[in-house]
C-alpha cells in the first residue's frame, strides 16, 4: 500500500505544476479567460489522442481532460524492464489486491494477463469507481494518462462494406450514416501514423492497409495456414496479425524488441500508444494544455444557441469545481464513461441527457464473442522452435455469410491465436518429481495450437446501460447499471465459431483438440460499443454522420461510443480513423463559421 | 499476444479462482523465527527440502539454492485465499504425518531416496485427484506446492539463467530456428 500511496502523490505534485504553469502563462487574463480554449477534448486514450493530436496540429488552443494521474511515456513504466526474478511475487497478484479488485481479477483475468503483480495499480480502484451489474458485465478500465491505449491489444483491421452495409441489409437497427469509401483515406491517414504490420491479402471482407513489413508466422502456424488454404481451396486464410507493433522504426519510435510485455508500457515506443504517438505529436505543436486528475461531470449546454459552451469539471484530487469553455468539445471518455456525461448533461431541456432525444443514448451496447474456441497438438516439428518473444498472432479473417446468410445467424466472426512450444508449467505425465523431471522441463515441451473467435454481437435497444442515482462514486456521483445480454443469434454463432475451428484443426492435422465456451458476458471482449450510435436520423440516433450530437453540433463523440453494429474486427484502429475525419470536419466548419 | 495465451496455453500456477478475504493484518505478533503471519524459519528449511526433492541440483543448481523455500512461505502468504492456505498448511501436516509413519522420523532427518520416494507416492495421489476432481473441490496440497515450487524455481535468476535460456531484449523474432535434443527452453 506504501507504494500506491507514493506514486498518487508523485503524480499529484505533476498536476499541481501543470497548474501552476497554466495561471503563470496567462497572468492578464480573466478567470473565464483563461478557462477558455478553442477545444477540449475529454478523454486522454486511443480516440483522445488522436483528437488532441489532429485540432492541434490544425492549430486550434486545445484541453485535454483526464480524470485520472498523470502515466509519463518511459518514466512511469516501472516495471517494464525487470527481469522475472525481480518482482516479488514473480507476477501474480496477492489475494489482497484480488478482492480488492474483483472485476480485473474474475474470468479470463486471472489466467495471468490483467490481475498480475505489474499491472494492479494500473487499473481502476474498485472501490472508488463502482458501478452496477443486472446482467453480468465486465468492464475493465483504467483511469489514467493514455486510457487504455497503453492495455490494448494492438490489433488493427479496417472495416469493409460488408460490415458498413449490413443493418440496412439485415433490417437490424439502424443504416449506418457512412460506407468505406468515407473512411478509406483516413484508415490510411491514421495507420501510417500509428504504424500498423501486416501482410497484404486482397481480401474483400477485410481490406489491405498501409502497412509496415508484416511478422512472421511461425514454422507450425505456416504449415497448418498452408493446409487450411489448400483444403479450403484460398476461401480460408490464417494470416499474421495486423498489429500496432512497429516492425520498423518510425518517426522518432524504435521498433518492436519482441520482449511482449507491452501492457508494462514499451520503453521502445514499440508500439501505439496515446503516450508513445499522439501526445508528443500534439505536444510539440505548443497548443497542448493536458489536466489530469479532471473528472467532467456535465457538458455545459446553452439552449438557446443550441450548443454546448464547455465542460464542468470536478478535481478529483480538490473537490474543487471549475469550469472551462471551448467552440467545440470532443468527448472520447470510452463507450460507457462518454455516454454517462451525456447522460448527466443538458438534463434542465431534457431529463435523460443530451442526446437523448432519440430515446438511443445508452442503448445498443455491443461486444465481441470472446472465450471460445479450441486448441490442440501439432505433431512433426520437433526439430524447431522459434526466437523471440512475438506479441502478435495470427488471424484468420472471416469467411461465413460473405455472399449471403448461408448460416443459422447474422453477421461473422474470425479468429486469434497462435502456436508455440509447451514451457516448464507442463505436466509430464509419464514422471513425478525429481531429476529427470527437472531435466525434461527445461527442455521446451511439444506444439500446441489454440486460437479464440471474436464474433460480431448485434445492437439490440434493450442492451443498455442508465444511470443510477443510488449507488454513487467516491465524488458522490452517480454510477452506471448495466444491462445486456446474448441473444440467439449469438449463441448460434458460439457454436459455430467451435464447430468451424475444429474442423479447420482436424483438416490440418491438429491433434488431441480440446474446445471452450466459457460462460461469457458482455464486456469481456472489452470491445464495448454503441452507448450513442451514429445514423441518418436524429429520431434514431445520437450522432450524425461525423460524429456530431444532433441536438449540440459542437460536440463530437468519437470513442466506441458511435458504433452502430459491431463488425467483428477490433475496433480500435476505426475509432482513430473516425476521430481524424471528425476533427477535419469540425475545423472546417469551425473556419467557415458554420458551428 | 497476452490475451491469447491466457487462454490457449493451459495454466497450472494458482489454479482455481480467488475470492478474497482480509488476513493476518491484526494481531501478529513478532515471534522469534516468524517469516510471515503463517510460517516460521523451521518451515522454511522444511520447504526447502521438499521443493530440493522436487527439482534437484543435477548440473545446474536446484530449488534449494534459488531459495525456493522462502519463496513458498511468502506466495502461501500473500497470494493464497484463506481457504488454500488451509489446504496448505494441513498439507504439510499431513505430509510430515505420513512420513513419520512410513519412515519414523521428520522429513529432515530423511535421506535422499526416503525424501523421493514419500513425495514420488504424493504426486501420483495429486494427479489421481486432479484428474477426478470436479468444480467447487480445491487443489491437493501436493499440486500447490509442485506448482508454487515450479514457478519459484523457473522464475529466479538460477532456473531463467542457468536451467534455461533468458535474453531479457531479443530484438527480433524468427519464427523458425532449429532445436535439437538438450537445448534449453526459453525462460520468457
Amino acid at each position: 500500500m506504501k507504494e500506491i500511496d507514493l506514486r498518487s502523490r508523485r503524480a499529484f505534485l505533476v498536476c499541481a505544476r501543470i497548474a501552476f504553469v497554466e495561471l503563470q502563462t496567462m497572468p492578464k487574463e480573466s478567470p473565464k479567460q483563461q478557462h477558455t480554449y478553442d477545444a477540449i477534448v475529454i478523454g486522454s486514450g486511443i480516440s483522445g489522442g488522436w483528437a488532441a493530436k489532429e485540432l492541434t496540429e490544425k492549430g486550434l488552443k486545445v484541453l485535454m481532460l483526464e480524470r485520472g494521474r498523470p502515466h509519463e511515456h518511459i518514466k512511469d513504466y516501472v516495471t517494464a524492464t525487470k527481469d522475472p526474478w525481480e518482482f516479488e511475487h514473480r507476477g501474480k497478484a496477492t489475494a489482497r489486491q484480488k478482492s480488492d479488485n474483483p472485476v480485473i481479477s474474475r474470468d479470463w483475468a486471472q489466467y495471468g494477463t490483467a490481475a498480475v503483480e505489474p499491472l494492479m495499480n494500473t487499473w481502476v480502484n474498485e472501490k472508488d469507481c463502482p458501478y452496477v451489474e443486472t446482467r453480468p458485465f465486465t468492464w475493465w478500465r483504467s483511469y489514467q494518462m493514455g486510457g487504455r491505449s497503453t492495455l490494448w491489444g494492438r490489433q488493427s483491421y479496417r472495416w469493409s462494406d460488408l460490415d458498413f452495409d449490413a443493418n440496412a441489409k439485415d433490417g437490424i437497427a439502424t443504416d449506418w450514416p457512412i460506407r468505406y469509401h468515407d473512411l478509406e483515406p483516413w484508415y490510411t491517414y491514421v495507420e501510417k501514423f500509428a504504424g500498423i504490420s501486416g501482410s497484404l491479402e486482397k481480401l474483400t471482407q477485410l481490406p489491405d492497409g498501409y502497412f509496415l513489413p508484416p511478422m512472421d508466422l511461425n514454422c507450425v502456424e505456416k504449415e497448418v495456414a498452408s493446409r487450411i488454404r489448400s483444403f479450403y481451396k484460398n476461401e480460408r486464410r490464417m494470416i499474421i496479425g495486423r498489429v500496432a507493433n512497429l516492425t520498423v522504426p518510425l518517426q522518432a519510435r524504435t521498433q518492436c524488441q519482441y520482449r511482449n510485455r507491452c501492457w508494462e508500457g514499451c520503453p521502445f515506443g514499440g508500439y501505439f500508444s496515446t503516450q508513445s504517438s499522439t501526445l508528443p505529436a500534439a505536444m510539440a505543436t505548443g497548443n497542448l494544455t493536458v489536466r489530469p486528475f479532471s473528472i467532467v461531470t456535465r457538458i455545459m449546454y446553452d439552449k438557446d444557441l443550441k450548443k454546448a459552451t464547455g465542460v464542468e469539471v470536478l478535481d478529483a484530487t480538490t473537490q474543487q469545481t471549475i469550469e472551462y469553455y471551448a467552440k467545440i468539445v470532443f468527448l472520447n471518455a470510452s463507450t460507457l464513461n462518454s455516454a454517462w456525461i451525456l447522460m448527466n448533461s443538458a438534463t434542465d431541456v431534457w431529463p435523460d441527457g443530451l442526446g437523448s432525444s432519440s430515446g438511443e443514448l445508452g442503448h445498443n451496447i455491443m461486444d465481441h464473442h470472446y472465450m471460445v474456441g479450441a486448441s490442440g497438438t501439432v505433431e512433426g516439428f520437433d526439430d524447431r522452435y522459434y526466437f523471440g518473444r512475438r506479441a502478435n498472432g495470427f488471424y484468420i479473417p472471416r469467411f461465413v455469410n460473405l455472399s449471403g446468410n448461408e448460416k443459422k445467424f447474422l453477421r461473422g466472426y474470425g479468429y486469434q491465436g497462435s502456436a508455440a512450444r509447451e514451457g516448464w508449467s507442463r505436466e509430464v505425465p509419464e514422471m513425478t518429481i525429481g531429476a529427470s523431471f527437472k531435466e525434461a522441463l527445461t527442455e521446451p515441451g511439444q506444439w500446441t495450437i489454440g486460437a479464440t473467435g471474436f464474433g460480431e454481437i448485434l445492437p439490440y435497444h434493450d442492451n443498455k446501460i442508465t444511470l443510477n442515482k443510488t449507488v454513487k462514486d467516491r465524488w458522490g456521483l452517480p454510477v452506471l447499471s448495466m444491462d445486456a445480454g446474448l441473444k440467439d443469434n449469438e449463441l448460434e454463432m458460439r457454436k459455430d465459431i467451435v464447430k468451424e475451428l475444429v474442423a479447420m484443426f482436424e483438416a490440418s492435422g491438429v491433434k488431441n483438440i480440446s474446445t471452450y465456451d466459457k460462460a461469457y458476458t458482455i464486456g469481456q471482449g472489452i470491445h464495448e460499443m454503441g452507448s450513442a450510435r451514429m445514423g441518418k436520423d436524429p429520431r434514431t440516433s445520437v450522432l450524425n454522420a461525423h460524429n456530431q450530437v444532433w441536438d449540440a453540433l459542437n460536440v463530437f463523440v468519437t470513442d466506441g461510443s458511435c458504433m452502430a453494429s459491431s463488425a467483428c474486427q477490433n475496433p480500435s484502429l476505426t475509432y482513430m480513423a473516425l476521430t481524424a475525419r471528425a476533427a477535419e470536419y469540425a475545423v472546417k466548419a469551425l473556419k467557415k463559421g458554420t458551428l | 499476444m497476452n490475451r491469447r495465451d491466457a487462454l490457449t496455453r493451459v495454466a497450472v500456477i494458482l489454479g482455481g479462482s480467488v475470492i478474497g478475504a482480509d488476513f493476518f493484518l491484526a494481531g501478529c505478533k513478532a515471534t522469534p523465527g516468524r517469516v510471515n503471519g503463517l510460517f516460521n524459519r523451521e518451515d522454511i528449511l522444511l520447504f526447502d527440502a521438499i521443493a530440493e526433492t522436487i527439482l534437484p541440483a543435477t548440473d545446474t543448481p536446484g530449488a534449494k539454492a534459488a531459495q525456493v523455500g522462502s519463496f513458498l512461505a511468502l506466495m502461501v502468504n500473500d497470494c493464497y485465499t484463506l481457504e488454500q492456505q488451509e489446504i496448505f498448511t494441513k498439507g504439510i501436516a499431513a505430509l510430515s504425518d505420513a512420513c513419520e509413519k512410513i519412515n519414523g522420523k521428520p522429513f529432515l532427518d530423511c535421506d535422499d531416496s526416503q525424501r523421493f520416494a514419500l513425495l514420488s507416492s504424493l504426486d501420483k495421489e495429486q494427479k489421481d485427484y486432479t484428474a477426478h476432481k470436479t468444480d467447487g473441490m480445491g487443489s491437493h496440497y501436493f499440486r500447490m506446492i509442485k506448482e508454487l515450487t515450479l514457478l519459484g524455481y523457473f522464475t529466479s535468476k538460477i532456473g531463467c539463467t542457468e536451467a534455461l535460456r533468458y535474453i531479457a531484449v531479443p530484438g527480433r523474432y524468427d519464427g523458425d530456428i532449429p532445436y535439437k535434443k538438450g537445448d534449453k527452453a526459453w525462460a520468457t
